[in-house]
C-alpha cells in the first residue's frame, strides 16, 4: 500500500489507502494486537524539531505493537549541528531501524529523505508543508463522530496559510467529496499551491471571513491556532484572533451534531466552556493518534515483511475487518 | 512549420551553431540568461529583438556561433519560450530543426524561491521541478512558480 511504502503527503493517499488505515485502526481499538506482533522491530525517531506529543504518540504506537523506538535525541546534541546533511543522517539511522519517522523544519524534507532510504519513512511534519499522519487521525475522528466521511460539510477555521495540518486535511477531504468551507482572516487564507491542488482535484471549496456565514451548515468545525508570531505587532494579532475564537455560546448557533476538532495545542481559540459540550472531540482526536499510528506502522511493517508494497496489502485489508 | 521568414536574414548567417527562433518578443534576454551568456561571454552571439513575425506578431531570434545546445538547455528554454524552434546549423545549412517540447520535469536548472525548502539547504540533491501547463512546481516543497521563471534559473 501507499506510495513506495512511505507516507509523505496526504496527496499520495488514495481513498482506498485511507480507508485501509482507518479500518485497521478501528480493528486495533476493538481488539488490541498481542504484544508479540512486531516484537524486535525498531522505529527510528528523527525529530529535528521538538514535538513531544507527536514523538510520544509514535513511541507509544510501536511499543504497543511489541516493537521499540530509537530516538536520535534532541537536535542540539545530534550530528545535524555538526553540519551533517539530513540525507546522511537518515541513511545512517535507516541502517539501524525498520522504519523511520521524520520531523524537520524544512519543507520537502520528508520527500528528499525518502529518496535516500529503503525502509518505510513517515513524515511527521515538514515545516509548513505536510503532516499526513495527523490527517489520518483527523479523518478517523470524523468518521467515528460525524457518521462517516462521505458528503460531509466541513468548516476549517484559523491559520489556513501556514497550517500544514489544514493543507493535508483539505486535500484528503476532496477524496470523500466533502464540501469545504475555509474561514480565516484575509491575510491567512490558503496558499496558492494548496488552492492549485484543490482546484485540480475538483474540490468544492468556499472561503469566508466570518464563521457565522456557514456555522449552521457544518457537520465538522476544525479549528486551528492563529500564531502570534505571524503578525508584526501584538495589537494586529489581537484584532484578528478575537474574530476566530469560539465558545459554548458560539456553538449554540451550530447544528446539534456538529463536531468540533483541533489538532492541539490550543491557546484560546476554543474557550474551555466548549470542552463540556457534546461538540468537543479534540481530546478524543489526540487520543486517536495512537491507534491510527499503530495501524499505519502495522501495515507498513507487514508490507516490509512480505518484501514490498504489492505483497500483503490485499490480505491485510481483508484480515482487518469486514 | 513551413513558414518562410525572410526577417531571419536581418542577422547574418552563421557557419556552425544554433539558431533559436520564434522566441516571444522581448524574451531573448531570458534565453541568453538560461544559456549563461552575459557581457563576459566570448562566444559570437547575434540577437534580434522584436522582429516582425507572421506567427507571433513580434519575435526574438538568438544565433550562437559554434555551439549546439544540450537537451537540458532546450528543456529550460521551452519553459520560457514554448513556441521556440531550435535550428542546428552545420556548414551554413539547417542540419536539424525542431520545436521545443516541454519536459515533464526539469532537474538542476531552476532554484526554488522558498527559503524554507530542503532543496536550498546544501543537501546532496539537485533541484527538481514538475512542469505544469502554466508554470513549474518544486518537487520537494511544492512551491509554484508561474511568472518570471528566468529569475530562478540556476544553470
Ligand atoms: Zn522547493
Amino acid at each position: 500500500m501507499l506510495d513506495r511504502n512511505h507516507v509523505i503527503t496526504a496527496k499520495n493517499l488514495s481513498r482506498a489507502d485511507i480507508e485501509t488505515v482507518l479500518d485497521r485502526a478501528a480493528a486495533i481499538e476493538r481488539d488490541p494486537p498481542d504484544r508479540e506482533r512486531h516484537a524486535g522491530r525498531l522505529l527510528g525517531l528523527c525529530f529535528f524539531e521538538p514535538s513531544t506529543r507527536t514523538r510520544m504518540s509514535f513511541e507509544a504506537a510501536i511499543k504497543r505493537l511489541g516493537g521499540d523506538a530509537l530516538d536520535m535525541g534532541p537536535v542540539d546534541s545530534s550530528s545535524a549541528t555538526k553540519g551533517e546533511s539530513l540525507a546522511d543522517t537518515v541513511r545512517v539511522i535507516a541502517g539501524y531501524a525498520d522504519a523511520l519517522v521524520l520531523r524537520h523544519p524544512s519543507e520537502g524534507a520528508a520527500t528528499m529523505a525518502s529518496e535516500f532510504v529503503d525502509v518505510p519513512l513517515l513524515n511527521a511534519g515538514d515545516g509548513a508543508g505536510q503532516h499526513p499522519t495527523q490527517t489520518l487521525l483527523d479523518l478517523y475522528t470524523m468518521r467515528e463522530n460525524a457518521g462517516g466521511l462521505t458528503d460531509l460539510t466541513v468548516g476549517i477555521m484559523g491559520d489556513l496559510k501556514y497550517g500544514r495540518t489544514v493543507h493535508s486535511l483539505a486535500y484528503a477531504l476532496t477524496k470523500f467529496d466533502a464540501s469545504q468551507h475555509f474561514v480565516s482572516p484575509e491575510s491567512l487564507r490558503l496558499p496558492r499551491s494548496v488552492r492549485y491542488d484543490l482546484h485540480e482535484a475538483g474540490a468544492q471549496v468556499r472561503e469566508h471571513d466570518d464563521l457565522d456565514e456557514v456555522l449552521a451548515e457544518l457537520d465538522v468545525l476544525y479549528v486551528t491556532r492563529i500564531q502570534r508570531e505571524r503578525f508584526p505587532d501584538e495589537s494586529e494579532y489581537r484584532a484578528v484572533a478575537g474574530e476566530y475564537r469560539i465558545d459554548a455560546a458560539t456553538m449554540e448557533r451550530a447544528r446539534e451534531e456538529c463536531v468540533v476538532m483541533h489538532p492541539l495545542p490550543r491557546v484560546d481559540e476554543i474557550a474551555p466552556d466548549v470542552d463540556a459540550t457534546p461538540h468537543a472531540k479534540y481530546f478524543e482526536q489526540a487520543h486517536n493518534g495512537v491507534p491510527v499510528r499503530m495501524a499505519l506502522l502495522d501495515l507498513l511493517l507487514d508490507d516490509a515483511d512480505s518484501g514490498g508494497a504489492a505483497g500483503a496489502t490485499d490480505d491485510s485489508v481483508n484480515g482487518g475487518e469486514r | 512549420m513551413s513558414e518562410r521568414d525572410d526577417h531571419e536574414l536581418r542577422v547574418s548567417k552563421i557557419q556552425d551553431g544554433t539558431v533559436i527562433d520564434h522566441i516571444a518578443g522581448g524574451h531573448a534576454p531570458d534565453v541568453l540568461a538560461i544559456l549563461g551568456i552575459d557581457s563576459s561571454t566570448d562566444e559570437v552571439v547575434s540577437v534580434g529583438m522584436n522582429v516582425p513575425s507572421d506567427r507571433l506578431g513580434h519575435k526574438d531570434v538568438v544565433k550562437i556561433e559554434g555551439r549546439e545546445l544540450s537537451q537540458d538547455e532546450v528543456d529550460v528554454i521551452s519553459l520560457i519560450a514554448p513556441a521556440a524552434s531550435i535550428n542546428i546549423i552545420r556548414e551554413y545549412g539547417v542540419a536539424e530543426k525542431h520545436r521545443v517540447e516541454r519536459p515533464d520535469t526539469v532537474e538542476g536548472v531552476l532554484s526554488c524561491p522558498n527559503h524554507d525548502c530542503i532543496s536550498t539547504e546544501g543537501e546532496p540533491v539537485a533541484s527538481r521541478f514538475a512542469v505544469l501547463d502554466d508554470g513549474v512546481r518544486c518537487a520537494y516543497c511544492e512551491t509554484l512558480i508561474r511568472e518570471d521563471l528566468a529569475e530562478h534559473i540556476s544553470v
